[in-house]
């Protein structure tokens, strides 16, 4: 059995333990209403976008010629999957959830003979895929240094994407994020971006538009915007999820540690009495044998 | 009968401007300046970089944008854009921010002619300001 003393120090370092996760709770709380804030913000713009492509694309009469970012390469010899992921730890299972998701993709593409490449973004996914899928990781992103998900960063990220896309690296792209639904519920996604997937949507309205330049030039302007839009949206989400994650986390773990140091302080209490009964008997049975 | 129509302007952050009284807007489309008034055909455009003007009864309005989408349809005007800054909170000195980085964009060789094109439209819109 521990000492006292032992147990006084456990229940002080559990004690300190509480502080900290009660903090990062707190602070999560604080970053998520504002991450959940500028995500339900940048919905309006990601919409509309759809809609417009949505419009456009149906009014394309030349589906055979129509933008490759649309229609695909023709071929889905080579996917490239966007890993979205965290760039700090300690929040539950929001990364593995992606991770888990993302590697069960690879593994189907795999099986199926297909080439695969990689883009982590966030060192978190980096981390955990190096390791199995090193030498398929063709980039790796990191936005430490931004506070907040912001549309410059998912800008690069479409960019680079789209560099690659027109360079033939590979035919279809799918990003991996976790969509935010409420703060104990995180679903991990995965979404094509390339080329669109625009099947099972109806088109909402029967309205022909006037174009101007004509319907081709315009696709061909929006489709690259679309692909950062959709990136900038997966961010959005992602960090909201990300903070939500945490927030629950942290909550648990204060919540153990709580229960830890009730547990700690029973046996620490009757350990102390167990001790003085021990003396008192000591006590006793020495005054009686005089 | 009024002859005001809606006007939302949104950027990937959020909902930039909403404004409902709205009698005229001239945006720098692709092709050219296009004024837009109620009821004008559905249409869909691209901007370039220019300027746009809100006029309406509760005061004009102008804004610098660099890139974009138009979308006219049921009297509903939408500006999707990422780059977007109102003129009257413009100071000098972000102008020449803008405008450096614009002549930067324009001077680079390695750019494809369209790029060029709308970098060289930066370049001339940002000197008009000063």
């Amino acid at each position: 059995m521990a000492s006292l003393d032992d147990l006084k120090k456990r229940i002080a370092s559990v004690k300190s333990t509480q502080k900290i996760t009660k903090a990062m709770k707190m602070v999560a709380a604080a970053k998520l209403r504002r991450a959940q804030e500028s995500a339900e913000k940048g919905r309006p713009y990601s919409e509309k976008m759809n809609n417009v492509i949505l419009n456009l694309s149906n009014g394309i009469s030349d589906k055979e010629n129509a933008p490759k970012l649309l229609s695909g390469t023709g071929q889905e010899k080579t996917h490239l999957c966007v890993v979205m992921t965290s760039d700090r730890g300690l929040c539950g299972g929001f990364n593995s959830n992606i991770i888990k998701k993302a590697k069960s993709y690879f593994a189907k593409i795999l099986d199926e003979g297909k080439e695969l490449k990689i883009i982590t973004v966030g060192s978190k996914g980096n981390d955990q895929l190096k390791r199995v899928y090193g030498d398929k990781i063709i980039e790796d992103i990191s936005f430490k240094e931004s506070k907040n998900a912001n549309y410059f960063d998912a800008d690069k990220v479409g960019k680079m994407v789209i560099e690659k896309f027109e360079a033939g690296e590979f035919d279809v792209c799918t990003i991996f994020y976790n969509q935010f639904k409420n703060v104990i519920t995180q679903i991990p996604q995965a979404q094509q971006i390339i080329p669109l997937n625009n099947e099972g949507e109806e088109n909402s309205s029967e309205e022909s538009y006037e174009f101007e330049p004509d319907e081709d030039e315009i696709l061909s302007n929006l489709l690259p915007k679309n692909i950062s839009t959709q990136i900038f949206k997966a961010m959005l989400e992602n960090s909201a999820s990300e903070q939500g994650s945490r927030m629950s986390a942290m909550d648990n773990a204060t919540r153990n540690a709580g229960e830890m140091v009730d547990k700690l302080t029973i046996e620490y209490n009757r350990s102390r009495q167990a001790a003085i009964t021990k003396e008192l008997i000591e006590i006793i049975s020495g005054a009686e044998s005089l | 009968m009024s002859e005001e129509f809606k006007v939302e302007i949104v950027n990937p952050e959020k909902s930039f401007l909403v404004k409902d009284d709205v009698s005229e807007v001239v945006v720098p489309a692709f092709e050219g300046e296009m004024g837009i008034l109620k009821d004008h055909i559905s249409i869909i455009s691209f901007l370039k970089p220019g300027i746009i003007k809100i006029l309406s009864k509760s005061g004009d309005e102008n804004y610098y944008v660099e890139d974009g989408i138009v979308e006219f349809k049921n009297n509903n005007l939408s500006i999707l854009t990422s780059t977007i800054f109102k003129l009257a909170d413009m100071d000098k000195s972000k102008q020449q921010d803008l405008l450096k980085q614009a002549e930067e964009e324009a001077n680079k060789t390695d750019i494809n002619d369209q790029s060029k094109y709308l970098a060289d439209q930066k370049v001339e819109v940002l000197k008009t300001l000063n």
